[in-house]
């Protein structure tokens, strides 16, 4: 793996971290060296986030998704019904095999020279192939498929891979947050794999790098009276409806900061400390929808009488999994990167499967009007997110430093959430855990480095 | 040409037309001016505001091409209660997209009438819309319109329903902070 900062001859990459300080140099957002680094030793590596299974229902079902700066066909099989992945580029000369966003698909044909592929990949012919004058032998078709990823993962209905067949499994790579994400796919009552999500992808472009808002927004509390201020002054508040209520009936419940700077996963989680699970409170407008969501929550409660609920984002927080995407109870949001200041925002919402059409509406024009770049809530942070990049770009501007310093030396091991860090709600514990392991990916030589985390590959920095 | 006096349903849309143009070419002023809550009161109170977003599909299958307004993820897909809330965010002054505002110009042309019945008539058009921002900020939206428009004393018609088919795929501009 060729280090492309250090062949620059500059300095190594750890002290672009001032881990005294509580600092991290501009120069790992605006370097486009780093940038290509990234791509290889992290998103050729990590784990990613896909799609849902819900978007393809059926056997042939395909939807073209994204790994970094490349995308991939996502395709369920016609005869075995499993859903694969695949490079989205043809073996022969490397256009694009697939231009369709989603679709049902017998094969695919590359529009260059027909070379055709079925939906679990294999080349299964190719333009003039079989021409008495076109050599057959010299085209070993088996050899020829479709670039598939090295491991693939339909975990409760979420859709992820990776290209590195060292990676660890995914739950091992989520280690404590397995439970968390587990939770989050769970429909209101309380049934694993519960969702289904609304298609299509929500996908815009944001001019800035992928990290300005896939390390801050794992978590940032203070952002949310500034950048929001407009939100909350037009009284279109956070949450879904008027008249939210307080519960009457406490819940023995903590919010926190968290990062695990071992695995790079963290955000703004709830601990729950007993049994069961908290008191529904009416926050829709819709008539019905409280209804159903009340009586769901019953019937999950009844599943938690002697469960104590994984610590996960529910009631306004979210946590991410490394490298970019973050999750809440109902919405999965995710970033690609496409070049050094560019990027590309993906949502996917979800909704419990079984409710009836008028919860799914209500859940749906949330979304609608909440997320993206129409939103009126997520609009906000739009402009913050894309000015960072041209403001920190400059000769002078990328010589200084940003502060991560937030609570630093104040987080604390929690034996709830085996390796995490936990910290008050407003420090920075879960971005500094991002950087930890963003730090040993950048140097690691292989996943031999990264996995398992022992006392050469635990990398708290800070 | 249409001989004046010896037509009279001709002459009846040409004056039709012209009035429908002139709504609309208001309507983008009005939005260009930034005045924007007299720009909602040419909206009916049960307005259905919609802008689908648009997938690459095969050839031919184009009932899979727009994302339903009924099951489906849209840009837009409301009524004026929530345009009457983004407009009050517009108007917060602190809603840092616009903040400094935009400079937006409303291009509106190719407008026809496609149906009349009674006091509602259907007409199509299409928009070319600028926005300026900051230095250099750029970003520009091209579409066209499928509305549903109903005769109104006050403000001459108001938009009962709006279809706006944006020539996009990917959303490329980092938000949307204006109406089509």
């Amino acid at each position: 793996m060729v280090d492309i900062i250090r062949a620059r001859g500059d300095y190594s990459i750890a002290e672009y971290i001032d881990s005294e300080k509580g600092t991290v140099s501009r120069e790992l957002y605006v370097n486009p060296d780093i940038f290509e680094q990234e791509m290889e030793q992290i998103f050729q590596r990590c784990w990613l986030f896909l799609g849902h299974e819900s978007q393809l229902p059926n056997p042939g079902d395909f939807i073209v998704s994204r790994m970094g700066t490349e995308e991939v066909i996502v395709v369920r099989d016609r005869n075995d019904n499993k859903i694969r992945a695949f490079l989205n580029s043809c073996r022969h000369r490397g256009m694009k095999v697939c231009r369709y966003d989603e679709g049902n698909a017998l094969v695919f044909t590359c529009p260059f020279h027909a070379w055709t592929y079925d939906t679990t990949g294999s080349l299964v012919g190719a333009g003039f192939y079989n021409r008495p004058d076109a050599s057959t032998d010299t085209l070993p078709r088996e050899n020829w498929g479709l670039s598939e990823v090295a491991q693939f993962k339909n975990f409760y209905g979420s859709l992820w891979a990776t290209w590195d067949p060292k990676a660890p499994s995914f739950e091992d790579y989520l280690g404590p947050f397995a439970e968390s994400l587990r939770h989050c796919l769970q429909s209101s009552d309380g049934e694993d794999n519960g969702l289904e999500f609304f298609t299509p992808f929500q996908r815009h472009r944001l001019p800035t790098n992928w990290k300005v808002p896939g390390f801050t927004s794992v978590t940032d509390l203070t952002h949310t009276a500034m950048t929001h201020r407009s939100s909350q002054a037009a009284g279109l508040h956070q949450d879904r409806g008027q008249g939210k209520e307080k519960p009457t009936i406490p819940f023995p419940q903590e919010k926190y900061a968290i990062g695990d700077h071992s695995l790079g996963h963290g955000g703004m989680c709830t601990f729950y400390n007993q049994a069961g699970v908290p008191q529904y409170t009416n926050e829709w407008f819709e008539p019905g929808v409280d209804d159903y969501f009340r009586d769901a929550t019953e019937r999950k409660a009844q599943k938690y009488v002697d469960r104590v609920m994984a610590p996960h984002g529910w009631g306004g927080g979210h946590f991410a999994i490394f490298p970019a995407v973050m999750v809440d109870s109902w919405r999965l949001r995710w970033y690609h990167p496409h070049e050094t200041g560019m990027t590309e925002r993906w949502t996917l919402s979800g909704v419990d499967k079984n409710a009836p059409k008028e919860v799914k509406d209500a859940v749906r024009h949330y979304s609608e009007r909440f997320n993206g770049p129409i939103g009126f809530f997520e609009s906000d942070d739009m402009e913050n997110w894309n000015y960072v990049y041209p403001a920190s770009q400059g000769a002078r501007a990328r010589k200084l430093d940003y502060f991560f310093r937030n609570g630093i030396g104040h987080g604390k091991y929690d034996d709830r959430l085996p390796g995490v860090i936990v910290n008050g709600s407003y420090t920075e514990e879960a971005q500094r855990a991002r950087f930890s392991r963003w730090l040993a990916f950048m140097e690691a030589k292989s996943w031999d480095d990264l996995y398992p985390i022992n006392k050469s590959s635990a990398r708290r920095i800070w | 040409m249409v001989e004046i006096g010896s037509d009279r349903a001709s002459l009846e849309r040409l004056i039709l037309q012209q009035e429908l143009e002139k709504f609309l070419y208001r309507e983008a002023r009005l939005l260009d001016e930034r005045r924007l809550e007299e720009w909602l009161d040419l909206l009916a109170e049960e307005i259905h505001y919609w802008m689908p977003m648009r997938r690459n599909v095969k050839f031919g299958d184009w009932d899979r091409e727009f994302t339903s307004a009924e099951t489906e993820i849209n840009w837009f897909n409301e009524g004026k209660e929530i345009l009457e809330g983004r407009i009050r965010q517009l108007n917060t002054g602190v809603h840092w997209p616009e903040e400094p505002v935009s400079r937006y110009e409303h291009i509106v042309t190719n407008v026809e009438i496609m149906d009349v019945t009674g006091d509602e008539i259907r007409v199509n058009s299409k928009f070319f819309c600028y926005q300026n921002r900051l230095q250099d900020e750029v970003n520009t939206w091209v579409g066209r319109r499928e509305d549903l428009l109903r005769r109104d004393a006050e403000t001459g018609f108001k938009v009962v329903k709006r279809k706006i088919i944006l020539a996009q795929n990917v959303m490329l501009p980092k938000v949307v902070n204006t109406f089509f």
